[in-house]
């Protein structure tokens, strides 16, 4: 019983990450037709400048973690943000190209940030209670994940709560839909592009500093091979759900930390696999439509 | 005449396919200037496209100004409303959540929608994509009709509609067309009538005839360049 419940505790723990790199990802695509392939970049980025800076701050305490947090946050944010504004803006309408940008920047960032922070990934220090764990019915849960799962919670509320209350929201959510039909009732609907890869970035860049809470270390492929999950979450959910890309986000690592224990380590086959149940019986994901 | 859209030499394409070819007429600063054809000649794509919403060529100007080159959302701005074929409404969005979003400007007369459509008063926190057809027209209707328009681009508003609906929707048009001009595509000949001052009619991508809508509808013309005779119209 333990086992199962830590098992499915950090693996929501794990889905809290995935999510924060996918909720970007499946907003972008929903509005605007764009697999960003540089979202990874985003992560990576934002993952370094916040480890730089909350080290500087205070390594290994709290008020860091935190600092190096909320510059994860802004420095994706605005990188996502000039992205789309210098890079995507003017191949408006031209998604192929688009993607092949995105593709190209994903590539040449790596080589960026390994030219900057070396090929090696870099350990890093974290508050000593993270690397404690807490006895939940007889399960010793690691205590990074609820730092985790509590983030991920509050990232999603506050999206929920942007995308409900705020008239940029209404836009976004109609935008989803039928991005053509915004534009034809006079909106323009580019503002919202860029907002999107904003808050898109912003969640990325988070999850960045929070993969180097989770693995332990920043390294320059973090975000490459956190992106290949976070692509399966969002075509899993439904390209442009939100509420998808949560629910994916948990059962992907579920499954995911499930197969790895009990069927010898077969975790990344398991969830492909799951895609492709998915793709077979459901399409457009589990929560996704056909948008015009 | 006095024109308030002028359209030269309109071209327009989707994915390299030409679907619109030399298309030119005028659309009269008052009343309804009905787009008339058979299926698939051109006219939704000639709408379109002089929106914006398909890559185009040609000259367009919206009184006395090239739009041609301008954005689509820029063309509304400038007080062109678009009425889609197949209602388009935001299937996810409330009723209200639909006509908020089509605000443009100042002051949308919010009261028009109560005035011409009231049961959508009582719908507005109901899922638009939960309404019937009917009432799915009547939200694409009132995100067009409570702006301040200049030019009403208003594609085939009753398709498909039951027939009460249809003398709904043809009320509230006929009731729009008193403030503003409106280039109207409709397979209904009976609306057509009872709305349009002019004609243009598509053939095989280009105009084919331009005139007095009673003249045309009257004629062998309707027959010729429509495939439907003055009786089957009546029917």
């Amino acid at each position: 019983m333990s086992t199962v419940l830590l098992l499915l505790i950090t693996g929501v723990g794990l889905g809290a990450l995935y999510f924060l790199v996918a909720s970007g990802l499946s907003l972008i695509y929903g509005l605007m037709g764009v697999l960003n392939f540089a979202h990874g970049s985003f992560l990576t980025l934002a993952g370094f400048l916040g480890w730089e800076v909350g080290r500087r701050v205070g390594d290994g305490s709290w008020g860091g973690l935190l600092v190096g947090m909320l510059v994860g946050l802004v420095v994706g944010a605005l990188v996502a943000a000039i992205t789309e504004l210098v890079f995507i803006r003017p191949l408006y309408n031209r998604h192929i190209e688009q993607v092949l940008v995105t593709v190209g920047l994903g590539l040449a960032s790596v080589a960026l940030f390994e030219g900057i922070w070396g090929t090696d990934p870099i350990q890093i220090r974290l508050p000593e209670w993270l690397g404690g764990t807490t006895d939940v019915l007889g399960a010793n849960i690691p205590n990074d994940r609820w730092l985790l799962i509590g983030t991920a919670a509050v990232v999603l509320v506050l999206i929920v709560l942007f995308l409900q209350r705020t008239s940029y929201g209404l836009v976004i959510r109609a935008g989803v839909e039928n991005r053509t039909m915004v534009t034809a009732l006079g909106i323009d609907v580019r503002r919202a592009f860029t907002i999107v890869f904003a808050i898109g970035g912003a969640a990325a860049g988070l999850g960045g500093v929070l993969a180097s809470v989770y693995y332990g270390q920043v390294g320059a492929h973090q975000g490459t091979s956190l992106l290949i999950y976070a692509f399966i979450v969002t075509v899993i959910g439904g390209l442009g759900s939100l509420t998808g890309a949560a629910i994916a986000s948990v059962l992907v690592a579920v499954i995911q930390q499930f197969a790895n224990f009990y069927l010898g380590g077969t975790g990344d086959i398991a969830i492909v696999l799951a895609l492709a149940a998915v793709l077979l019986v459901r399409p457009t994901g589990l929560m996704g439509k056909v948008t015009h | 005449m006095t024109a308030i859209l002028s359209v030269r030499g309109l071209e327009a394409r989707i994915a390299g396919q030409q679907v619109v070819e030399d298309v030119s007429f005028d659309v009269a600063a008052h009343g309804v200037t009905a787009l008339l054809g058979r299926n698939g000649v051109g006219k939704s794509s000639t709408i379109k496209a002089l929106l914006g919403l398909y890559e185009r060529t040609g000259e367009v100007t919206f009184d006395g100004e090239r739009i041609d080159r301008l954005l689509t959302h820029r063309i509304v701005q400038r007080g062109i409303a678009y009425v889609p074929e197949d209602r388009e409404v935001f299937g996810g969005l409330t009723v209200e959540e639909n006509l908020r979003l089509a605000e443009r400007g100042g002051a949308p007369n919010r009261a028009i929608v109560g005035e011409l459509f009231p049961e959508l008063l009582q719908r507005a926190k109901q899922q638009a994509g939960t309404l019937s057809g009917g009432q799915q027209q009547m939200v694409s209707l009132s995100r067009a009709l409570m702006n301040d328009n200049r030019l009403l681009l208003v594609d085939e508003p009753t398709k498909g509609l039951a027939p009460l609906i249809v003398g709904t929707v043809t009320k509230a048009l006929e009731a729009a067309a008193e403030r503003t001009p409106m280039l109207l595509v409709e397979q209904n000949l009976q609306v057509v009538r009872a709305l349009a001052h002019t004609v243009v009619v598509l053939s095989g991508g280009r105009v084919v005839h331009t005139g007095p809508a009673s003249e045309f509808l009257d004629s062998d013309l309707v027959h010729r360049h429509l495939g439907v005779s003055t009786d089957q119209e009546a029917a």
